[in-house]
């Protein structure tokens, strides 16, 4: 809408910062206790769009407040280098569909060795590009992460998630909460 | 052995043709440093690299700056421009590469996904008709089997509503379960929401596959869905 100057009367928001608002206001009550005893190990991917091309990091600070309250600070553990600075999965820009997976594939490798070497058994992609190149990549490599949304995690710590809804859920996880 | 460029033979065309569009791209301030390429993680793939790219654009090698595929394995993710001392405008380069190529020769994917979404409304060519089908019947699947969620709200077009989502069309296409989580968080926190039925896909391989015309098409058929017919003050991006 910038690019093109489209005038708008919305305004225009993510979840993730809402997400935050909400669990700040008090109206998201959440917290990481299901978490305390499997101490289960999350990272995280930083979509370029909602980090480094935002222009702030107000997206992925509110991510980063958001992934500790539900898996708790201690479980958390953030990818080197991060945030604005962070690297891009190399499934962004088309890359998923423009036929070149081999290259794909090699592009990915720096994210791949960033998230192995954050050693997190769950990488919280949310974003679908990301999500989809991460999951490519971690098969591809022979990792053995798992790579969820985010509401998943939030309906997790809530208590509230599903049968149904466990699809990216690894082993450890599948039957908690139920 | 290959021949030495010949630089005086070369005259820097397509410099210019994107400089008049993008006046502060900054190309001829290169330092050739290399920072952008020491970042890139797309370096070398297909022999290429930012620095190197720039080079050949300020060089006038017009014609190997357009060939290749080196411009659809880099992501725009502009890593290179944030750590350029000079701010040289990479990703818009990219862009404007992906452009010049002639609409049909893009890549296919992303051709045949940009074509759906100006068609359709979402780049997996799901119609508004099939996304409201899926999305109610999900709602409604979710109301009768969880009762912590009888009274689950999930509406499309409801005009009105305080926020508008829209949603990535890989759930409703592929694995509707995958939105029950999200409309349990709105649920959770009393959010009065809806999914608009025009253009309601989170993607936007126009944008990807450089259509500005298409990419534009699809954001004022949004803009004015939103504006005009739901009259909802916030839209939310759920990825």
């Amino acid at each position: 809408m910038r690019k093109f100057k489209i005038p708008h009367k919305f305004e225009f928001t993510t979840i993730i910062e809402l997400y935050a608002q909400w669990i700040k206001e008090g109206k998201l009550k959440v917290n990481s206790d299901w978490n305390k005893d499997l101490g289960v190990k999350f990272t995280i991917q930083d979509p370029c769009n909602i980090g480094r091309k935002s222009g702030s990091n107000k997206i992925v600070d509110d991510l980063r407040f958001v992934i500790k309250t539900v898996v708790g600070e201690e479980n958390f553990i953030d990818t080197v280098p991060n945030r604005d600075n962070n690297y891009c999965c190399g499934g962004g820009g088309g890359a998923l569909q423009a036929g070149f997976p081999d290259q794909r594939r090699a592009y990915g490798r720096t994210k791949f060795n960033q998230i192995m070497a954050t050693g997190a058994s769950y990488v919280i992609a949310p974003c679908h590009n990301c999500h989809g190149q991460i999951e490519d990549i971690g098969e591809h490599y022979g990792a053995d992460y798992h790579v969820v949304h985010l509401w998943t995690i939030i309906c997790l710590a809530m208590g509230v998630l599903g049968e149904d809804e466990r699809t990216y859920l690894g082993p450890d996880l599948a039957e908690v909460g139920l | 052995m290959e021949d030495a460029i010949k630089i005086d033979e070369l005259v820097p065309e397509f410099k210019d043709e994107i400089l008049a569009k993008i006046p502060d791209a900054n190309f001829d301030l290169c330092l050739t440093c290399g920072t952008c390429t020491g970042g890139c993680a797309a370096s070398e793939l297909f022999d290429m690299d930012p620095r190197k790219l720039i080079r050949m654009l300020n060089m006038g090698m017009d014609d190997e700056v357009k060939k290749g595929n080196w411009m659809w394995v880099c992501s725009m993710c502009a890593r290179c421009q944030s750590v350029c001392p000079m701010n040289i405008a990479i990703p818009k380069l990219i862009f404007n590469i992906r452009a010049s190529v002639e609409r049909s020769k893009r890549p296919k994917g992303i051709l045949g996904s940009c074509d759906l979404h100006i068609k359709t409304g979402s780049a997996m060519g799901a119609k508004k008709e099939d996304f409201e089908f899926t999305v109610l019947d999900m709602a409604e699947e979710i109301r009768e089997t969880q009762s912590d969620f009888e009274d689950l709200q999930v509406s499309v077009d409801r005009v009105g509503a305080h926020m508008v989502l829209n949603q990535n069309s890989r759930e409703p296409v592929t694995e509707p379960e995958e939105m029950g989580p999200l409309w349990k968080v709105l649920h959770a926190v009393g959010a009065d929401w809806t999914y608009p039925s025009v253009m309601w896909a989170g993607e936007n391989y126009c944008m990807f596959m450089a259509d500005d015309e298409g990419w534009r098409y699809i954001m004022e058929e949004f803009v004015h869905h939103v504006d005009n017919t739901l009259k909802s003050p916030f839209v939310v991006n759920t990825e």
